[in-house]
């Protein structure tokens, strides 16, 4: 292994990732609709600012402004001719902004769901969905991303696809998914079960993990759900900053800087080792990260209470993992014959 | 569907097939729900009473497992579609015999927003619980909406946001329907992601519907209520 995150990782027990894309690009004048790949292309100052915001704020990897950069999204806004190039921009702005540091700093490519259902349930085919994610991978690549960084996905089936199509392209990856839905995925998927397809898979991961989904005591839950599954790669914990709260017609995270640092230290104690934030997270909240991480003590793996008592309530009584006896179960269909 | 330990579902009484149409929606056999219908018709059932008693009656097991995360939206998918066939042999008789409706609703995600996994699932919810549905896509300015209303005088409008950052263009298209003086001719429910019901409040919706399920069982209470009043006044 000799890419910039694996050499990163063999000298380091944490690493700090970046924080949001959107709320960051917003902030600095995004319109709500506007595809933020296209200021790639439109506005390359903004997306190197965006990049230098997280890396000053002390992030050892940062991703790349190509969230939305496959076929299947950019066909929304009319511009699925141009996920390559957009994707190979994000990434060649990274590059720059990565070798322009004095400290190894990781460009991850990042690439988001399609926002399809998969077949048979939906109309995305396997074959489909691994050409729309290899387009991109390949323009990633070619922009100089280190490694692949796949996020937000709530179908097995589109998770697989991916690593295949990552196989095509030759590239390193990471993968999240997002557990938003009563501790799974919206799909149904728990933190053991993405244990088990990610050991199962031809090409795994460097890092997997959870990104997004509802609040950081959330976010907590599922990294312990992967390390009582007994997980062996890197895990990734990358959380909102906290639930967006509607103040004065504007959408605010209620996750304080301070916050997102004890859920930072908290994240390393649950067993993560990749740890930034999502939704909500502005440089300042990576600052307070940064510096918790670096001045506190490790401490030992917290218990679900002390999870609730530092960051809040978690959104659902269980999370479809363990033993959950008084769990609600699925009906039994009755015996036909 | 033919294998011989199958159960024989027109060996079933009635009200036994009743149940197995439940158990069928529940594990989303298409083939054997159309199958159900068409025996109930050929026993005489009117078109209402079966869509009503065996069909809603099969989703709302659906929605209520779904709310309370013991399905997720592969099987809620796979009953939908098994609703779905069954809906479609009823669908013309129901117009024929002219049967009361459940009520209809106008869907759309609002401008900026062009994530619909949330509404597409409402959609196929409602339309499973007998409602009818005008689904106007993703990425609705207001006009879009107003025209909708216009044209199809749903009983709801339902607007659909995954982004913190269009949540808000839902107050705009409600705030657009108070000064045209159309707010009150229609129930508005929103739903979303990141939305709550401190924010459905904040911006004058009727409801704030958390997922699917809960967006079936507001749209009967509200539509009920809505009906009732029109009797009163």
């Amino acid at each position: 292994m000799t890419n910039a995150l694996s050499k990163l990782l063999q000298t380091r027990d944490w690493l700090l990732a970046d924080g949001a894309t959107g709320t960051n690009l917003f902030n600095m004048g995004l319109e709500s609709g506007d595809a933020p790949e296209l200021w790639n292309d439109m506005h390359p100052e903004r997306i190197t600012k965006l990049y230098s915001m997280a890396v000053d704020a002390g992030s050892d990897i940062f991703l790349t402004n190509s969230f939305g950069g496959n076929a299947a999204r950019l066909k929304l806004h009319g511009a699925e001719k141009r996920a390559r190039e957009l994707s190979r921009i994000s990434a060649e702005i990274g590059r720059d902004v990565a070798d322009s540091r004095d400290r190894p700093i990781v460009v991850a490519g990042s690439v988001g769901p399609t926002g399809e259902i998969m077949a048979p349930m939906g109309a995305l085919t396997h074959e489909l969905a691994v050409e729309i994610f290899h387009e991109q991978a390949d323009g990633l690549k070619e922009g100089g991303a280190d490694v692949l960084w796949l996020e937000t996905i709530s179908a097995p089936e589109e998770y697989k696809a991916a690593a295949e199509a990552f196989e095509l392209a030759g590239m390193p990856w990471c993968g999240t998914m997002s557990f938003d839905t009563a501790g799974r995925t919206m799909m149904g998927m728990t933190s053991a079960d993405m244990v088990n397809m990610v050991d199962g898979l031809a090409n795994p991961p460097l890092a997997f993990g959870a990104n997004c989904g509802v609040g950081a005591s959330d976010l907590l839950r599922t990294v312990l759900g992967f390390a009582a599954q007994g997980a062996e790669r890197p895990i990734i914990a990358k959380g909102n900053a906290g639930i967006p709260k509607y103040v004065d017609g504007h959408i605010h995270y209620d996750g304080t800087p301070d916050l997102m640092a004890d859920y930072a230290v908290l994240a390393r104690d649950c067993g993560a080792t990749i740890i930034g934030g999502c939704c909500g997270t502005t440089p300042e909240h990576l600052e307070k990260m940064h510096a918790a991480l670096t001045t506190r003590p490790r401490g030992e793996r917290p218990t679900l209470e002390q999870i609730a008592e530092a960051l809040g309530p978690f959104s659902s009584a269980a999370d479809g993992t363990g033993d959950e006896d008084d769990a609600p179960k699925r009906r039994t269909r009755r015996r036909r014959g | 569907m033919s294998d011989e330990e199958d159960i024989i579902l027109s060996d079933l009484s009635d009200e036994e097939l009743v149940e197995q149409m439940w158990d069928d929606l529940y594990d989303g056999l298409k083939e054997e729900i159309e199958e159900g219908v068409n025996i109930l018709l050929e026993r005489g059932w009117a078109p209402y009473k079966i869509l009503t008693e065996a069909l809603v009656g099969g989703m709302t097991i659906v929605g209520k497992d779904f709310r309370d995360g013991i399905l997720f939206v592969p099987e809620v998918l796979l009953a939908a579609n098994a609703m779905k066939g069954g809906m479609a042999i009823l669908k013309p008789l129901l117009a024929e015999t002219g049967a009361p409706r459940m009520g209809s609703m106008v869907i759309g995600t609002v401008k900026g927003d062009i994530h619909d996994i949330g509404k597409n699932l409402v959609s196929m919810m409602m339309e499973g619980a007998g409602f009818e549905v005008v689904d106007i896509g993703i990425n609705n300015p207001v006009e879009n909406y107003l025209e909708a209303l216009e044209e199809h005088k749903p009983d709801i409008l339902g607007m659909s946001a995954l982004l913190t950052t269009t949540m808000p263009y839902m107050k705009v298209v409600i705030d657009t329907m108070v000064e045209q003086g159309l707010r009150d001719d229609y129930i508005v429910f929103v739903g979303g992601a990141p939305l709550n019901e401190e924010f459905g409040k904040a911006i004058g919706a009727d409801a704030y519907c958390r997922d699917a399920a809960v967006a079936v069982e507001m749209a009967k209470d509200y539509v009920q209520r809505k009906h009732n009043q029109g009797v009163a006044t």
